[in-house]
């Protein structure tokens, strides 16, 4: 059965274009394409049975792609399952997301990587693609069957959630993939230099009582994972980089040639350390301004759902990430959303798990920075489209005629409040619990078929 | 708001001067007899019964300062918003004649909460009170032995002290109406 | 200090018309507020110092010390407390953390609030845990130490045993030597000081204090020193902290003796102190270590006071939170 979006601003990444207009779906695929505005009695339905959409005011994106998200299935379905996380992506105006090895078991091996191809499919809410353990068990020492795994369907490598602690090991690693062609997504973090961390070492952290996690940790990892790609000539992805001087690395190493992408998670542009101050933060600004600012008063201090690795860190670390994004040091947004239980997360601050559940946020608080003027529409689409795309090895995502009909309705100027109970993901650990915030996807489709419609 | 005078500052100096003499007369004497105030008013008025009976007998009596504020029953309803104050007795009490002295005697929980504290902190012979004004309305059987003035009111009036030394100007009592 | 909008998801905070309902920490504690609880702690010592030390006010009320570290005098101290304001008290020792014990915190806390407890006094290992603790108990919470944090009732006797000893507060030079990174005594300590208008000064080798940018983010009066010697003549108050052998990292010092020869509180050193100056320390001491049992001895050293106004500091939080007190 056809669906019509008609009359939104259609965005194009490839050509960076946006325009008014008009796109068919059916099949499964964008079947063609108007410019301009559609009168009310046009004769251009094809088919009688058409559902038609009105996108007026609304803007018709490809749907968006996420590399780095958390479904925690096979093991932990008490925190999320492949089916929730991918219905929290299609809220969230996600198609296509890969997803982290670190399960229960590891995805360390065929049987589990083809358990999670084949969930994906039968929930249908988005494309899956597995990242695979780069180590058996991700224990940092046994390489696993790469090759296999790639086979079974597994685009990239990682241990995530934690580094390859042994740089001869990670060098095995980096010399071993090379060979796939596919990419290490590393975790970069010297562990001598975080343990037993709460936050990021800084002013809060001082002020706070909590050991620290200081950003030289993740630069001294992300260093050690650049040489060693350079040395094997392999290829390297940094994953949630949330340090200045981590930007800094990775632009240096692509100005030298060095084969390394980075990425950018939304909570490390726009919140700072400063929230696990909560209400005790007496220079923060108290406002919640929907679209253009949040309130971080509201939240108790050592709020566990601002505990995240790497942890959330200074201002001016934001800044910089941001910047990364912009001058296409780190190349794209990723979520890194990571669900986790009450049980997990109602504990002593240092003691909660870390991560925080933010793929049905992630489109609000990144149209937060365009709307302060950080980053443009169209700079942020790319880097949620074709950039992601282009890392994956595919084409771009723009919505031509033949096109898979991965589409996402934006409203931009929806008002809608974070709320628990309405979330799709099982984790409710997010620190914008309360928040308002502007702009929503309203509508996503996936292969034609409609998987989140706001009512 | 509505202000009634009922004792003047000249009539407030005789009600104190008769008390005075009342006490020498009840207990033969003052040798035993140790005054304590009650915070607020109380302690200058004790001071001021102290002056007089000097005056009257010639002896000095020993003058000591209560505060009752950690002996309340009402902690939950007034909470804990007044500063507590010092409580200060010069001498031992055990085996002497107190006489607590206070401005108002109304429901009588201020002398309960006094008695708790006294008991406390020694064992005297007995224990009498003295007061500026009895306003009537007891809630607990309690009597003073030593009265200025009895004053009928109703509930919902309120009876002011002023004494020079705590509030400036004039002595005065006062029936407020329509007081909260 | 504005108090910022409160949401109603967190009602535990000190409401629009000023209730102190839980003693966390001193950082939202107006200079006002301290010298009223320091002026009730004058007339709790009056009581303690009565041939029978007992007052009926709390009487029916319920206090329960849970204490996830061992301390035993601060136990003992609001035990004290409690019993001397004739309130019931129990204590709870809960070793190691809830996560390894299998009762999380919250259930504890809601298991003794259950039983009917209305002041939860609370020591604990992790930093921040009072602060979860008072999220799921409908009472009030006081922080008897959190990891390296706070320990609001320390700092509040301390600065009780100041204004004993010299008088007003304001424009007193205090020195705080010792393991100061690690210390949630310091921590409290610098955040009642400055509030009240003293001078605080850090001085430690700088491992133990760590960067000096961090804390002047914060405290921006602050000021470090690594040269004890340099800065005794001018210093009124000398407050010793414990090197806390179990808090610090392996490799933080090379040895002890290094430490003790440069930051140690002698009797060569405090012989340099102003007439007037006193020596604190928030117990237990390594003698030997931070402070030579000579200086501990001596008639500068206010430590036992520091215990007997502990009490009555304690009995002061112990009144003020029971009747909702208006700060």
């Amino acid at each position: 059965m056809p669906t019509l979006l008609t009359n939104g601003t259609i965005i194009d990444p490839d050509t960076r274009q946006m325009s008014i207009g008009s796109i068919l779906v059916d099949n499964g695929v964008v079947t063609a394409r108007f410019d301009g505005l559609l009168p009310a009695d046009a004769t251009v339905r094809t088919a009688p049975d058409t559902t038609v959409v009105d996108a007026t005011h609304k803007l018709i994106s490809p749907g968006f792609i996420d590399p780095h998200v958390h479904l925690r299935e096979p093991g932990e379905e008490h925190k999320e399952t492949i089916a929730t996380g991918t219905r929290a992506a299609a809220a969230g105006g996600y198609t296509v997301v890969a997803c982290m090895p670190n399960t229960r078991p590891a995805s360390d091996s065929v049987a589990v990587v083809q358990h999670i191809r084949t969930a994906a499919r039968r929930a249908g809410f988005a494309e899956v693609l597995p990242i695979a353990a780069a180590t058996i068990g991700r224990a940092g020492k046994e390489l696993s069957p790469m090759r296999e795994l790639v086979d079974a369907g597994a685009i990239g490598f990682s241990d995530d959630g934690v580094p390859v602690s042994d740089p001869a090991v990670m060098r095995n690693v980096f010399e071993y993939v090379k060979m796939l062609a596919v990419p290490y997504f590393g975790h970069c973090e010297e562990m001598t230099l975080s343990n037993g961390w709460g936050m990021h070492e800084g002013a809060v952290s001082n002020r706070l009582g909590l050991p620290g996690y200081p950003s030289a940790a993740e630069e001294v990892g992300i260093a050690r994972d650049i040489a060693l790609a350079e040395l094997t000539n392999s290829r390297l992805h940094v994953c949630h980089v949330s340090t200045a001087g981590g930007v800094a690395l990775i632009r240096a190493a692509k100005a030298r040639g060095v084969n390394v992408t980075g990425e950018a998670s939304p909570h490390h542009m726009t919140l700072s350390d400063r929230w696990v101050l909560g209400w005790l933060d007496e220079h923060a600004d108290a406002r919640n301004e929907p679209g253009m600012s949040l309130n971080p008063t509201t939240r108790p201090p050592y709020d566990t759902s601002t505990r995240v690795s790497p942890p959330l860190r200074s201002e001016a670390d934001c800044v910089a990430v941001l910047q990364g994004l912009l001058d296409g040091t780190l190349d794209f947004v990723a979520t890194d959303h990571a669900p986790h239980s009450r049980v997990d997360k109602e504990v002593e601050y240092r003691l909660a798990m870390a991560g925080i559940t933010g793929i049905e946020t992630a489109l609000a608080s990144m149209l937060m920075l365009v709307n302060q003027g950080r980053i443009s529409l169209m700079d942020l689409i790319v880097r949620m489209t074709d950039a992601p795309a282009a890392f994956l090895g595919r084409g771009t995502t723009a919505l031509r005629v033949g096109a898979r009909a991965d589409i996402t309705v934006i409203d931009p100027q929806l008002v809608w409040t974070v709320e628990a109970s309405k979330l799709f993901s099982l984790g409710k650990n997010t620190p914008l619990l309360g928040q308002k915030m502007r702009g929503k996807a309203v509508l996503t489709m996936y292969k034609g078929n409609i998987t989140h419609q706001e009512a | 708001m509505n202000e009634r005078q009922i004792m003047t500052a000249d009539e407030v100096r005789r009600a104190i001067a008769r008390v005075a003499h009342e006490i020498g007369e009840r207990n033969g004497g003052v040798h035993n007899v140790v005054l304590v105030g009650i915070y607020r008013r109380g302690i200058p008025l004790a001071k001021r019964v102290a002056t007089a009976i000097q005056q009257i007998e010639g002896s000095t009596v020993a003058i000591g300062a209560l505060d009752i504020t950690l002996y309340r029953d009402d902690l939950e309803i007034r909470g804990t918003a007044t500063q507590i104050q010092h409580t200060h007795i010069p001498v031992d009490i055990t085996g002497k004649t107190i006489v607590l002295v206070d401005d108002v005697l109304f429901t009588g929980r201020t002398i309960r909460a006094a008695l708790d504290a006294l008991t406390d902190l020694g064992r005297p012979a007995r224990i009498q009170l003295a007061v500026l004004v009895d306003r009537g309305h007891r809630e607990l059987p309690i009597r003073a032995d030593f009265v200025g003035k009895n004053v009928p009111t109703a509930a919902s009036e309120d009876v002011a002290v002023r004494l020079n030394e705590v509030d400036g100007g004039d002595d005065a009592v006062m029936i407020i109406r329509g007081a909260v | 200090m504005t108090m910022p909008a409160v949401s109603p998801f967190v009602p535990w905070i000190p409401t629009a018309n000023r209730k102190r309902r839980h003693v966390l920490d001193l950082d939202d504690f107006s200079a006002a507020e301290i010298i009223d609880v320091l002026d009730a702690a004058t007339s709790m010592k009056e009581v303690l110092g009565r041939s029978v030390p007992q007052v009926p006010i709390l009487r029916g009320r319920t206090v329960v010390n849970v204490f996830y570290e061992e301390s035993t005098r601060t136990r003992m101290s609001f035990e004290l407390a409690a019993r001397t304001l004739s309130a019931s008290i129990m204590s709870m020792t809960a070793k190691g953390s809830s996560v390894e014990k299998g009762e999380s915190l919250i259930d504890t806390i809601r298991t003794i609030q259950a039983l009917g407890a209305d002041i939860i006094v609370i020591r604990h290992g992790e930093s921040g845990a009072p602060y979860l603790a008072a999220q799921h108990f409908k009472g009030s919470i006081i922080n008897a130490g959190d990891g390296r944090h706070a320990h609001p009732s320390q700092a509040l006797l301390d600065l009780f045993t100041i204004r004993e000893r010299l008088g007003a507060l304001q424009g007193l030079n205090v020195t705080i030597v010792g393991d100061i990174l690690h210390s949630r005594v310091a921590r409290s300590n610098i955040w009642g000081m400055l509030r009240c208008g003293m001078q605080v000064t850090l001085c430690a080798p700088s491992t133990l204090i760590g960067d000096v940018r961090m804390w002047q983010e914060t405290f921006p009066t602050l000021k470090i020193s690594y040269d004890l010697d340099a800065i005794i003549p001018a210093t009124d108050v000398l407050m010793g902290l414990r090197l806390q052998k179990e808090r610090m990292h392996a490799g933080l010092l090379p040895t002890l003796r290094e430490y003790s020869t440069y930051f140690g509180i002698s009797q060569a050193r405090i012989d340099k102190l102003p007439d007037h100056a006193i020596v604190m320390h928030p117990g237990p001491m390594n003698e030997g270590v931070e402070i030579m049992p000579e200086a501990a001895d001596s008639p500068r050293s206010v430590i036992e006071a520091q215990v007997t106004n502990g009490v009555a500091v304690r009995m002061a939080l112990l009144y003020r939170l029971s009747g909702e007190a208006t700060i």
